[in-house]
C-alpha cells in the first residue's frame, strides 16, 4: 500500500471544484487528484500514490521504475483485483464480482 | 527489452557491492524502516550479497502491520452494521482481528468494498446518501495526506455521510522510539523514500544528532538500497552520524509543502499504539477538532471491544527489529499466510510475508541464497539485479 506508483499525465481538469487528471502507469489508466502537485502539466510525470500525485519525477526515472514494476510483479500487486488476491491467500469465502468493481478505472 | 537487460546485469550492481566491501572494517547494524525495502532486499537477495559484517535489521514500516489489533476490530465492529459502506485499500482484506477479517466480514454480508483511492470512498458516499460510508485510514506520511485532502473534501462538498477510522501513524517518533529501547542494536537508517518525499528531511537533522546516528534517505529499488547502505557504512566508519538523501529523484529536503499544510490543517498530533510495540507518545494523527464530525470512532460507538493478541505471536518484535521472522517458532509451522497469527504475515508488506514468500524458512542461513525453484508472487527470486543508471555513482 505505500508502494507509490510513476505515471505519465495524459490530461488535466478541474471537476467539482478539484484539479484531476488522467494518468498513464505503464497502460494502467486510472483518475489522480493534482491538489498537492498544481502545476503538473499533460505530458509530464509523477510519483502517484492511492490516487494521488505526491511528487514530480523526470521521465526517465519515471520510465525505469515502471519497467522495474511491471518485471517484478508489482503493478499487478498495486493495480491487480485484491478479492481474487484475498481468495488465492486463503479466504473461505468466493469473491464476489462487482462490487470492489464499481469504483475501479 | 534494453532496460530489463541492464536491470538484470548484476555486474553493475556490483560497482556498489565492491564500495561497500572496500569501505567496511567492522559488523554494523542498519534498519531499513520500509516495510517495501524489506521485501526489495528479500527478494533480490540483497542482505546475502553484502558483506558478512552488515547486518540489515528490518523496521516497522509496513502501515498494515502497525495497525493496532483494536482498530482492526474496530474496523470490522463497524463493517458489520447495517448500513455501513465500509471501505479499505485491499491489503487490509485479511489482516486478522480477533476471530476473523473483513474478508469474512464480508462473506457473511458486511458492505466491505476495495477502492483504489479515499476519493473513490467519497464519491461511494455521495451515491449513497442514505447510507453510512467509512473509509479505514491507516498508514504513514506517504498515505495521511490524501486521506486527509479526502475529509476536507467531505467538509468542503457538505457530504456528511462520510467518515474515516483513523489510524495514522508517524516515522519520526518510531526511530525515535527504537533507539531508546535499551535492547536497540540499530547503529544506522535507510530512511523511507516515500514518506520523505511528501515530509521532506527537516524532522531528521535533530534525530540523527540525537543519538548519534546516520539517517540516509533511500528508495526500494536494488541500487538505491546498495546505495543508501553504501552512505551509511561510510558514514559509520568515518564516525559521522548526518542526514544524507540517496533518492534524489523523488525527494527534495522541503517534500511537499501543499501535503504538510493540508495535514496540518486536517490533523493534529497524538499518541498512538503500534501493534506488538505498544503506545508511542506524538506518534500519530487524529482527526482535528474542525473535522470531528467525520471520524468514525465518535460516529459509531465501538468502545469495550474485547480484543485477544495471539500470545504465541511475536510480530511485535519482529517490528522491533528484535527478532527475525525466521526466528520465530510459529514462523511456517502455525502461521503461514493462509493461516497468518498477526499482520507481518498477511501483509503485503509484511516481514514475515517477504520471508515466507521467498523461502527463507530457516533461522541462521546467511549467505545462502534462495532456491531457484521457491514460488514468487511473480517470478524467481534474482541476486541483486539493477541497472546503473540513474545511480548516483553513474
Amino acid at each position: 500500500m505505500c508502494l507509490a506508483v510513476p505515471g505519465k499525465v495524459l490530461d488535466v481538469e478541474v471537476r467539482d471544484g478539484t484539479r484531476m487528471a488522467t494518468v498513464d502507469f505503464g497502460g494502467v489508466v486510472k483518475e489522480v487528484c493534482l491538489e498537492y502537485l498544481p502545476d503538473l502539466k499533460p505530458g509530464e510525470y509523477a510519483i502517484v500514490h492511492v490516487g494521488f500525485a505526491l511528487q514530480k519525477l523526470d521521465e526517465e526515472s519515471a520510465r525505469r521504475t515502471l519497467e522495474l514494476f511491471e518485471t517484478l510483479g508489482l503493478l499487478q500487486e498495486e493495480f491487480g483485483d485484491p478479492w481474487e488476491a484475498a481468495e488465492a491467500a486463503g479466504g473461505e469465502w468466493p469473491a464476489q464480482d462487482g462490487v470492489g468493481g464499481e469504483v475501479r478505472q | 527489452m534494453k532496460y530489463i537487460d541492464e536491470f538484470q546485469n548484476p555486474d553493475l550492481a556490483g560497482r556498489l557491492l565492491d564500495e561497500i566491501r572496500a569501505t567496511v572494517t567492522r559488523p554494523w547494524a542498519l534498519m531499513e524502516v520500509c516495510g517495501g525495502q524489506t521485501h526489495s532486499i528479500i527478494r533480490h537477495g540483497i542482505d546475502q550479497l553484502l558483506p558478512p559484517e552488515i547486518e540489515l535489521i528490518h523496521g516497522p514500516g509496513c502501515p498494515v502491520c502497525v495497525t493496532p489489533l483494536e482498530m482492526i476490530d474496530k474496523a470490522l465492529e463497524i463493517a458489520s452494521r447495517p448500513g455501513v459502506i465500509f471501505c479499505s485499500f485491499g491489503d487490509m482484506l485479511r489482516v486478522p482481528g480477533t476471530g476473523r477479517d473483513l474478508f469474512q466480514v464480508r462473506g457473511q454480508g458486511g458492505d466491505v468494498r476495495v477502492v483504489y483511492s479515499p476519493l473513490d470512498a467519497l464519491r461511494i458516499a455521495e451515491q449513497n446518501p442514505d447510507r453510512e460510508v467509512v473509509f479505514f485510514g491507516i498508514g504513514f506520511e506517504t498515505t495521511a495526506p490524501p486521506n486527509a485532502m479526502t475529509v476536507h473534501q467531505a467538509r468542503k462538498r457538505n457530504i456528511r455521510n462520510f467518515s474515516l477510522l483513523v489510524s495514522h501513524v508517524r516515522v519520526p517518533p518510531a526511530i525515535d522510539a527504537i533507539m531508546r529501547s535499551p535492547e536497540c542494536r540499530v547503529q544506522g537508517f535507510l530512511a523511507a523514500g516515500h514518506v520523505c518525499s511528501v515530509m521532506g528531511t527537516a524532522e531528521y537533522p535533530e534525530l540523527a544528532r540525537r543519538h548519534q546516528v546516520p539517517i540516509v534517505v533511500t528508495g526500494f529499488e536494488p541500487l538505491d538500497i546498495l546505495e543508501g547502505v553504501r552512505r551509511t557504512v561510510l558514514q559509520l566508519e568515518r564516525g559521522e552520524h548526518t542526514v544524507e538523501n540517496a533518492y534524489q529523484r523523488a525527494v527534495t529536503a522541503e517534500g511537499n509543502p501543499a501535503a504538510q499544510a493540508m495535514l496540518s490543517d486536517v490533523f493534529e498530533v497524538a499518541d498512538r499504539a503500534w501493534r506488538g510495540i505498544g503506545v508511542i507518545p506524538d506518534s500519530g494523527w487524529r482527526l482535528s477538532a474542525r473535522y470531528r464530525d467525520h471520524d468514525a470512532e465518535h460516529r459509531f460507538s465501538v468502545e469495550g471491544i474485547d480484543t485477544r493478541e495471539p500470545a504465541e505471536c511475536r510480530s511485535g518484535e519482529v517490528l522491533q527489529g528484535l527478532l527475525k521472522p525466521n526466528e520465530c517458532e510459529a514462523f511456517g509451522t502455525t502461521c503461514t499466510p493462509r493461516s497468518p497469527l498477526g499482520a507481518t504475515m498477511v501483509s503485503s508488506e509484511g516481514a514475515c510475508a517477504a520471508y515466507y514468500l521467498y523461502r527463507r524458512l530457516d533461522a541462521g542461513t546467511p549467505g545462502q541464497r534462495p532456491p531457484a525453484s521457491a514460488p514468487t508472487a511473480s517470478g524467481t527470486p534474482s541476486p541483486v539485479t539493477a541497472s546503473l543508471e540513474g545511480s548516483p555513482l553513474a
